[in-house]
């Protein structure tokens, strides 16, 4: 039976293609496209009957952001989701820095729903929307 | 076409320094020897998303403006400030980093690099425990087991294993490249088999069951002599698909999972039959795959820093390797990410004292993490002004942090548009240390290395390390001026 929302662990990091658009340029199509992409396992996704690159709501306590889910490629990663570093891994990551100065970008509770009809912020637009800038 | 040979790279804390470039009309043509993301760096010198003016913010849009006139206005919010953070530093050079010193020491601000979101907890924890090291030329030569823990370097530093570890050719170790050629080599046969059951040329279909975690149970060939790679990691990379052993942890349970290691190495009775998704038995063949070495090397990365226990997690792996060379050699070292980052710490410790989050506003450095670094700084909301040169903060600190930031006047300094100077009030565009300026740079072994110039800067454009001799000359004469009226 297909899920309306699941509560799943969010972690962030590297990817070669985040790597390579950060290089290029931040307002590259290719730096859009690689840290607006959420990685989730197959079983997950299949839970919330979504389909490759159809997009999610990530929801935190510090806010939710509309990404593009995409099925993890290698192995099984159940009950986790990757996003890439960027400004939209970033507007919902724990600033919890338990008192050593480093948030948690790893490890911070997740709630992710099918999001069909939101669109992806771009970079501006985002910006905008959290900094009025 | 000119060819210039022996190039450092400025990308991440590798610096391969064998990259050769073909230069022709002052545009890097071709890039040799170099991975994608150095390719994108040497290519994007000249691309669309370059920053060739000075801009002020008037009005709520950035306009252009002069270099004059940006370092007086940044002068007068550095100099008028209480309490500014001067952050980032870790992709420029050393000479530009020790500028930077001077400056924040004379405005009394707190000066940070990017090592606070990256390996600070590793920092604190070499500073508690210390670190057995070495240079990454002495794994190159006599490594025969790499581990790596928590972090990717396929995707973070894509020719650290071509270079430094499993895939090289060392003087007494050699290189592991055929059997992980072999490895794609299947991978690709079974992808073809399962297209060609997919268009139904195969008549007999095989059972494919989704993927599933890795069950963990460690191959014959830890037990064999020769190179081997291990990767621990919560998800299954692009490294831990090359790996010889992969293991997957629980999200959040490395602790305890090195915490068990440590207790097998020193032959210590265990309990419990299973530790952090890792059965006992499994966990025994691999340190006795670690104890049979003769000398293996810890990677670790952001798995380890930014999941819970922070720098806890690094006391415990650095503890692991004190435990491990009583038994036989070991070495571990961070994954530095930025190129210069290690150079950042070890500039302000030579000058300060400290590493990172040194706050000079009582008018000499004071260093006290969780209170004295950028990100616990702006959640507070203490900052009354900043200055970012060579990184992004508004893309990598959480929200709550960039809010703060934007709330204040702020200064960006980099060569390329992103997410921070979107944000700036004052924005310099800067030459691209490593391609148009020559400077020094530190390895992640702290090795220094040269940074050679290959074309010349557009027009008109300045140094980071001008640009703040600069500002920190106006901020003495703004200090001189009032000194005298007073």
């Amino acid at each position: 039976m297909v899920q309306e929302k699941l509560n799943l662990i969010l972690l962030t990091g590297r990817t070669i293609e985040q790597g390579v658009g950060k290089e290029s340029g931040k307002g590259t199509k290719l730096y859009f496209d690689s840290t607006t992409m959420c990685y989730m396992d197959i079983i997950d996704m299949n839970k919330l009957g979504l389909r490759n690159n159809e997009h999610i709501l990530v929801t935190t306590q510090e806010g939710s952001v509309v990404l593009r889910a995409v099925k993890h490629p290698r192995g099984a990663m159940p009950g986790m989701i990757y996003i890439p570093y960027g400004p939209w891994a970033n507007a919902i990551c724990s600033s919890e820095t338990t008192s050593i100065g480093m948030p948690s970008f790893k490890g911070t509770p997740v709630e992710v729903k099918p999001a069909p009809d939101q669109p992806i912020l771009t970079l501006e637009e985002l910006l905008r929307k959290e900094f009025g800038r | 076409m000119p060819k210039i040979n022996a190039v450092t790279c400025p990308v991440c804390g590798c610096l391969c320094d064998d990259i050769e470039l073909t230069v022709a009309d002052n545009v890097v043509q071709q890039v040799k020897n170099g991975c994608a993301m150095c390719e994108a760096k040497f290519f994007s010198h000249n691309n669309d998303h370059r920053l060739k003016t000075p801009l002020i913010r008037k009005d709520g849009t950035l306009v252009p403006t002069t270099y004059d006139e940006a370092i007086k206005k940044s002068a007068e919010i550095l100099a008028k400030a209480n309490y500014p953070i001067l952050y980032g530093w870790s992709s420029t050079d050393c000479e530009a980093q020790r500028v930077g010193v001077e400056l924040a020491e004379e405005v009394g601000g707190v000066l940070d690099n990017t090592a606070v979101v990256c390996h600070g907890p590793s920092i604190l924890s070499v500073q508690e425990v210390g670190i057995p090291t070495c240079t990454l030329g002495q794994i190159r030569h006599r490594a025969d087991l790499l581990i790596y823990w928590g972090c990717n370097p396929w995707s973070a530093h894509p020719r650290h294993l071509e270079r430094y570890t499993a895939f090289t050719d060392g003087r007494f170790e050699g290189s592991e490249w055929k059997s992980y050629i072999n490895k794609v080599k299947a991978a690709a046969g079974r992808k073809k088999i399962r297209s060609l059951e997919r268009k139904g040329v195969l008549k007999h279909k095989l059972e494919h069951p989704a993927p599933s975690v890795s069950d963990n149970k460690p191959p014959e060939i830890l037990k064999k002599k020769g190179r081997k790679l291990i990767v621990v990691d919560v998800r299954k990379s692009m490294t831990a698909e090359m790996a010889d052993y992969f293991l997957q942890v629980k999200p959040g349970k490395d602790y305890e999972l090195i915490q068990t290691i440590r207790a097998l190495v020193r032959d210590q009775e265990l309990d419990v039959d299973e530790v952090a998704g890792v059965p006992v038995e499994y966990l025994q063949q691999l340190v006795d795959a670690m104890i049979t070495a003769e000398f293996g090397a810890v990677f670790f990365g952001m798995g380890l820093t930014q999941s819970a226990g922070k720098f806890r997690n690094i006391d415990v792996a650095i503890s692991l390797i004190r435990d491990l060379n009583m038994r036989t050699k070991f070495a571990i070292l961070p994954m530095r990410g930025h190129f210069n980052v290690t150079g950042a710490n070890t500039v302000f410790t030579w000058q300060s004292g400290y590493p990172y989050a040194v706050d000079f506003s009582l008018g000499y450095p004071r260093y006290n993490p969780g209170e004295t670094t950028v990100v616990d700084i702006l959640q507070r909301e203490e900052s009354d002004a900043g200055l970012v040169i060579a990184s992004d903060p508004a893309s990598n600190f959480p929200r709550k942090a960039v809010e703060h930031l934007v709330k204040n006047p702020l200064i960006v300094i980099d060569p390329h548009m992103n997410a921070t100077s979107l944000i700036g009030d004052i924005v310099f565009p800067s030459e691209i240390v490593g391609i148009e300026k020559e400077g020094t740079a530190y390895r992640m072994d702290h090795v220094p290395l040269p940074l050679k110039k290959v074309v010349d800067p557009p027009k008109g454009l300045l140094s980071d390390e001008e640009i703040l001799r600069r500002i920190l000359k106006e901020v003495r004469k703004i200090k001189l001026k009032k000194m005298v009226v007073a």
